[in-house]
């Protein structure tokens, strides 16, 4: 386990030197994006339109945070991850159009997402579920919010962090799944368990 | 103060509460994970939940962002008056929540798939009525996550394969749920009744203290059993691996129809939040989960 702390703009260069169970730590600036921004971003894409920021190096966050508004300024109050299986329909795509170098989240991502870190060079980290109030703190502005008519959870937030994590790097951009392989070995379980409580398998 | 002015600033209090602040149970049984934890990874997470749950009293702040989609469980003694003033206080409550605690706005209108940005809406927050003898209100809030509502389960088993037809279908769905409902969970199970009666068994079934087994010894057993037999699957906190995948199982059961066997497991994220408190005739307030208030 090696504990890394990236500024972004990251280059893939960087972020291939990430392994799984490594621990990573960003400093720079992050963007939320959730099931719409996944969408309506891609909805761009394709219609040749710019997205509100340039993505290219920086980390994307699943998050639907909680913000409070005080005068002009937002308040960062609580941001943990939403779960990111959600947005594996979309990722691939995402990371190939955007370049995106970090999708932070919780709960992991499937094969297709793992393909796409592999081929373009991204990194999935996991932030630990709930653990809103520590995300936000590391938040330290909220630079500004786009789409915010998609509502507060869904609208996408331009963060400035500062050491955000610990993100535990659960996919890599070798093809490696530590949500898979934990998955994996509960399926090996399995029949221990049904054993266990008398059932056939 | 008459009943509906007592009711909301009671119900704000407890949505206030509950957001911020873990039951005690919940945090000891969360402390008691992160010791026996092994897993490095696991070990991590853990960590992580209990600086966010010291972070979270230390700024006032709610545990986590997705402060959940409100449901009350109100107790409500026979003849107290003024019970029909008490959903529109709960409602204003909520309101007022959302705005000065804050509570993320998580209530949508599944057709236009508009937020209505207050926590409130057709049938929002949802309400649980109980009659019971005397004369005084039990308000219980339970702010429940998305994440963790997404993997509840409901399933008419076959009834020839009995208890352990039910135990396989609570095994199998935390499997399936692997990492997403932010274990290390609470599972809620309900048997019995009809589809619908077994799920809200389920959802209920969480609110039970985690230091308190089912009174019913056999059923205790079975809970214990169910207990160690999904933390055997390794999935581990935040399913990133380890020892700790269910902080308690919670079984409650009605009587079932010869021909069905309704079961549902209900999933609680580890940021277990629940805030209960009663109101007496004479208007006197007693907070039973957060005593400190």
């Amino acid at each position: 386990m090696t504990v890394y702390k990236l500024k972004t703009p990251i280059s893939e260069e960087e972020i291939r030197k990430l392994k799984v169970n490594d621990v990573l730590y960003i400093t720079g600036i992050m963007v939320t994006a959730r099931d719409q921004a996944h969408r309506r971003a891609l909805e761009y894409f394709k219609q040749g339109k710019p997205l509100p920021i340039s993505l290219e190096g920086l980390a994307v966050f699943h998050c639907g945070p909680l913000m409070k508004r005080e005068g002009e300024k937002w308040i960062s109050v609580a941001a943990g991850p939403t779960t990111s299986t959600r947005m594996d329909v979309f990722e691939d795509e995402f990371i190939k159009n955007f370049k995106v170098r970090v999708i932070i989240g919780k709960g992991g991502m499937g094969r297709k997402t793992t393909g796409a870190m592999a081929r373009y060079g991204a990194v999935y980290g996991a932030f630990t579920g709930g653990a809103a109030v520590l995300a936000a703190k590391a938040v330290r502005s909220v630079r500004t919010v786009e789409w915010l008519d998609l509502g507060m959870a869904e609208a996408m937030w331009i963060l400035e962090v500062e050491e955000f994590g610990p993100l535990a790097i659960a996919i890599d951009s070798h093809g490696n799944n530590l949500f898979m392989e934990v998955q994996k070995k509960a399926e090996k379980n399995r029949q221990r368990i049904y054993q266990k409580l008398g059932l056939s398998p | 103060m008459e009943t509906a002015n007592i009711v909301e600033n009671v119900a704000f209090n407890l949505l206030k509460q509950a957001v911020i602040y873990l039951p005690e149970d919940v945090k000891q049984a969360l402390r008691k994970a992160y010791a026996e934890e092994t897993g490095e990874a696991g070990k991590t997470q853990l960590k992580a939940v209990l600086d966010n749950v010291e972070l979270a009293e230390k700024y006032q702040a709610p545990i986590c962002q997705d402060t959940g989609t409100i449901v009350f469980y109100v107790k409500a003694g026979a003849v107290s008056k003024n019970l029909d003033k008490i959903e529109e206080a709960l409602t204003k409550a909520t309101r007022k929540a959302t705005v000065e605690v804050p509570l993320r706005p998580n209530s949508v209108n599944p057709f236009t798939q508009k937020n209505s940005g207050d926590n409130t809406g057709r049938l929002i927050p949802y309400v649980n009525w109980e009659i019971v003898p005397g004369d005084s209100i039990e308000i219980t809030v339970m702010p429940k996550g998305g994440g963790s509502e997404n993997t509840c389960v409901m399933g008419m088993l076959v009834p020839g394969e009995g208890i352990e037809g039910l135990k396989k279908f609570v095994v199998d769905a935390v499997m399936r749920a692997g990492a997403k409902p932010c274990p290390p969970n609470i599972l809620g199970i309900g048997i019995g009744g009809g589809a619908d009666i077994s799920i809200k068994l389920a959802k209920k079934a969480l609110l039970r203290p985690l230091n308190e087994p089912n009174p019913d010894p056999e059923i205790a057993e079975l809970e214990k059993e169910i207990f160690e037999a999904v933390n055997m699957t390794g999935i581990g906190p935040m399913g990133l691996g380890g020892k700790t995948t269910v902080l308690g199982v919670h079984v409650d059961y009605a009587y079932r129809h010869p021909a069905s066997y309704p079961a549902a497991v209900a999933f609680q994220c580890w940021a277990a939040r629940r805030a209960t408190a009663r109101i007496n005739s004479d208007g006197k307030v007693e907070y039973l989960t957060h005593k400190m208030w």
